[in-house]
């Protein structure tokens, strides 16, 4: 009666981003059956849009970098809210796996004796980030995808799942999706599912994030009995563009403020010496002598109040806009123009260069850019174990941006390349160590199957109804607004109202056309995920009644001990999909050992 | 009001047609966006990919006005006035609109023989910056695809596709050969399994290449020179060749593939 191709594997992993791509490498080096899925094709995933650099502490540049260093400043970058040992293994071994990219055929930028060179970002004591000019991510996912095509791994182009399968026993056995290019559906058993499907962006209506960034992955596993935590700490990335309207929202690397950019808002004054928060006052400088000295050497004077971690610096531009001291569209000025040379910019941010001469008609080398901040990254996801990157559901395991932890309330720039390496392949060890020894998984339950593949199915069915752009639209205008940079404890019950309208309204979803190449269906099977995902973020705002990190409320200002100690976490004990409950459970965070937190009483 | 007429290719494998859009402009667009505008308000089933728009992912590859360009690059306000034509690469075949089947390229980077460097020392490998850039160069490739698709040997010549690389390839295979750490040899490979010979230097791929890749005179011109070189003079080759690890022959580095 199934009118769909099935295939089965040891690992499917969803997403081949730069956490995806690890994941497969590592688990068919075990030996394993493995297939890799993704909605674009192979290569176009977010990470291939990363900028600056991957942080390791490497201590190329500056040899007092190390381990211990990285993951402090993590830490307190995330405001502690951070999965310690997340953070401790990924400052131990981000090293290692940059070095392993080499091996593998990635070129990095050098040192003048020959050793991979390292460039200074927001919240990293040390210059820390290892880079290729301005397109660090191209060349990470390049060399894994080149790596992962040399070894065999099946891949599963334009392939978009959308829901996960479990067996009797409660554990994952497989799922379901189509093929984009046709419209058929697939279906996939699979001992261990790796999710790596990356960030939710594009529920905003303003974001650096690609069409791909609908949440897909947090959605599905919260669906299949998985848990979020966290989900309303959101980086807003202090610099995106604002102009013209159309790119608002494209990224800005932190790389132009790293290489000496500075911020000024319409008075032309250096705003940022202003909003340095006590937590980080004691290494920032306090003039701009001070601080121009620093580029050139670290042990000169400390550091500019530009290169403060992203959630101080979106919301001191914020601040600045709204006292009305901003640029003509609406956001800052950021300058490098004046501050070096014409030859330098454009060897260090070529595409940078080209972005703005293109499409703002903009010459870097000459004016400043006018930037604001934008919805870049989702530090909040799926709740896994550190070490083996497995989550509450035996045999799914998650890596990369959808999983949650690692970065606490905000991610330090550069940190999450490292991420996608470090996690991607302890999730393919996860994985290959569940699986070995494994029987083949249970045949799927072919009415499950059925029931996903007509739910999908729905909007053909109605002949008239909602167009799924304009839900995405209203929706991102609301979360915008009201689930935005600054939050309120009114408008967020708000968007959790109007969210509950917006699901009504997506059951009623109209598609017409037919299956093939369909972007209006393929927006109509993303909504749900939106829906689901934008109502976590929103209920994780409103229960955490305090400012922390990516997460700021205009009616609780301050950081409060308390929530820092709990994460919030989110899961649907009743029922499963858009439309069921989502429960909200305070739990507290991991305890750090004492030996770590030594750490940073050494440091005070 | 609608002061554009976009005329758009519909279709799919069995054929399609041009079909003209009337819609308003607005200030500093690019052709993606207004083809973003027209599936949000008039066709929502317009088949385009796209990813980052900012040229970083090569996924909006079109034909605007005839040029090969990436759709999320091209200004509305830089194209002359009148109806503005996107039609899909004509290289490929249609899946549907503007989409098109660029499998053929993954098909030819499956055929690459692995990257194949000695072992790391300790703390890494030691490479100059001056060596590196040669193969930065090639890896700037975002595999639009726009060079495989203006490349005259395949998008005339359908039964050339089964033994032709083409030029994003090429610059691959250059970037290997330069690679300051690499032990494959693939000279002959390139020139017997993946057509070199057939490229004959027109330079239309330099041209569309939103890179600015030199993929003639950087990679392609010292990749024939050196095929030829190890074809014909192996001597002469190994003598130039001799600060360099030797490296395993074509056949040996074919044979790490399937
Ligand atoms: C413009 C930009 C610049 C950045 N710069 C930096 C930087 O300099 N340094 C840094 O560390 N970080 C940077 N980041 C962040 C970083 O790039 C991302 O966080 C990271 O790449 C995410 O990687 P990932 O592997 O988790 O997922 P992604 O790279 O987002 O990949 C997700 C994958 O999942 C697939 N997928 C999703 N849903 C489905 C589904 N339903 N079915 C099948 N497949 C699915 C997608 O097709 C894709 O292959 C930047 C991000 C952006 C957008
Ligand atoms: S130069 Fe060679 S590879 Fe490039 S388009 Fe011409 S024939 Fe094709
Ligand atoms: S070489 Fe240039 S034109 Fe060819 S695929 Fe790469 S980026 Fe595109
Ligand atoms: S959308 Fe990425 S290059 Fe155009």
């Amino acid at each position: 009666m199934a009118d769909y191709e099935h295939h089965s594997y040891d690992v499917i992993i969803i997403g081949a981003g730069g956490a995806g791509l690890r994941a497969a490498i590592e688990a068919k080096q075990r030996g394993l059956r493995v297939a890799l899925i993704c909605k674009s094709l192979l290569g176009k995933a977010h990470t291939v849009m990363a900028e600056g650099g991957v942080a390791a502490a490497m201590g190329n540049v500056y040899p007092e970098d190390n381990w211990q260093v990285h993951f402090r400043d993590t830490m307190r970058g995330g405001k502690m809210l951070n999965n310690w040992r997340m953070a401790q293994l990924h400052a131990q071994e981000a090293p290692d796996r940059v070095l392993e990219l080499e091996q593998w055929g990635a070129l990095f930028d050098r040192t003048k004796d020959g050793k991979i060179t390292q460039r200074d970002f927001g919240g990293h004591r040390y210059a820390r980030l290892a880079h290729v000019g301005d397109r660090t991510g191209l060349e990470l996912i390049r060399t894994l995808q080149q790596k992962a095509v040399s070894m065999d791994i099946d891949v599963f182009m334009e392939c978009k799942i959308l829901r996960l399968l479990r067996d009797d026993n409660g554990a994952v056995s497989g799922a379901v999706g189509y093929w984009r290019p046709t419209g058929e559906f697939i279906t996939f058993s699979a001992k261990a599912v790796i999710l790596a499907t990356g960030g939710v962006g594009k529920s905003w209506k303003y974001t650096s994030n690609s069409w791909e960034g609908t949440g897909d992955g947090h959605a599905i596993a919260l669906w299949a009995g998985a848990e979020l935590i966290d989900m309303e700490c959101i980086q807003f990335h202090p610099t995106g563009m604002v102009w013209p309207l159309s790119v608002r929202g494209i990224l800005v690397t932190e790389g132009v403020r790293g290489d000496g950019g500075v911020l000024r808002n319409s008075e032309g004054k250096r705003f940022m010496f202003d909003y340095v928060a006590d937590m980080f006052r004691a290494e920032t400088a306090e003039s701009e002598e001070e601080a121009d000295k620093w580029y050139d050497d670290h042990t000169a004077g400390r550091r500019p109040p530009e290169l403060l971690p992203r959630d101080e610096v979106a919301r001191s531009i914020n601040t600045e806009v709204k006292a009305g001291r901003g640029s003509p569209h609406g956001g800052v000025f950021l300058d490098i123009a004046s501050r070096r040379s014409a030859e330098f910019i454009r060897r260090r941010l070529p595409s940078m260069y080209h972005q703005f001469m293109e499409l703002a008609g903009v010459d870097i080398t000459a004016t400043p850019m006018e930037v604001g901040p934008t919805c870049h990254y989702i530090m909040g996801g799926v709740r896994v174990d550190a070490d083996t990157a497995a989550t509450g559901i035996p045999g799914l395991f998650a890596a990369g941006e959808v999983a949650g932890g690692m970065h606490g309330s905000n991610r330090l720039g550069g940190n999450s390349l490292s991420d996608l390496i470090v996690f991607g392949r302890r999730a393919g060890m996860g994985a290959a160590d569940y699986v070995e020894g494994r029987a083949d998984a249970q045949t799927l339950d072919v009415q499950q199957v059925q029931s996903i593949i007509d739910e999908s199915l729905e909007p053909f069915s109605r002949e008239t109804g909602e167009n799924p752009y304009d839900i995405q639209r209203d929706l991102q205008e609301l979360m915008q607004s009201n689930v935005g940079i600054i939050r309120t404890g009114a408008e967020l019950d708000e968007a959790l109202t109007q969210l509950e309208a917006l699901k009504v309204r997506v059951d009623n979803i109209s598609v017409k056309g037919g299956r093939v190449y369909n972007p209006a269906w393929n927006l109509a099977t993303d909504l749900p995920a939106m829906l689901t995902v934008s109502t976590c973020a929103a209920l994780g705002a409103q229960a955490r009644k305090e400012s922390r990190g990516g997460h700021t409320r205009e009616d609780f200002p301050k950081p409060d001990p308390e929530f820092g100690k709990v994460n919030m976490v989110l899961s649907q004990p009743n029922g499963s999909g858009m439309n069921a409950e989502v429960k909200l459970d305070p739990q507290p965070i991991l305890i750090m050992p004492d030996d770590l937190k030594a750490l940073f009483e050494e440091a005070k | 009001m609608a002061d554009l007429t976009m005329r758009i290719w519909r279709g799919d494998q069995d054929g399609g047609e041009l079909v003209d859009y009337e819609i308003d402009s607005q200030e500093g667009e690019v052709v993606l966006d207004v083809i973003h505008r027209l599936q949000a308000t008039q066709a929502p089933d317009l088949a385009c990919r796209w990813n980052c728009k900012a040229g970083k992912c090569g996924s909006c590859s079109a034909e605007i006005n005839g040029m090969p360009r990436l759709m999320c690059m091209t200004r509305m306000d830089q194209l002359p006035e009148g109806p503005i034509t996107i039609t899909p690469m004509r290289t490929f075949p249609i899946i549907r609109d503007l989409v098109t089947d660029v499998s053929f390229n993954f098909e030819m980077a499956k055929r690459v023989p692995a990257f194949n460097p000695p072992a790391m020392p300790e703390g890494g490998y030691r490479m100059q910056q001056i060596d590196v850039e040669r193969g930065q160069e090639f890896r700037k490739c975002i595999e639009c695809f726009m060079c495989q698709n203006v490349c005259h040997v395949i998008r005339d010549h359908e039964e050339n596709k089964v033994n032709y690389a083409g030029p994003r390839f090429f610059i691959r295979y250059a970037e290997l050969e330069m690679h300051p750490l690499d032990t494959n040899d693939r000279r002959e490979l390139v020139r017997e399994k993946m057509g070199l010979g057939l490229c004959n230097i027109t330079k239309c791929c330099t041209e569309v290449c939103p890179e600015h890749i030199k993929i003639t005179d950087n990679a392609i011109i010292p990749l024939k020179e050196r095929a030829v070189d190890a074809h014909y003079d192996p001597v002469a080759w190994l003598g130039r060749k001799i600060t360099r690890r030797t490296k395993r022959s074509a056949a040996e580095a074919a044979a790490d593939r399937p």
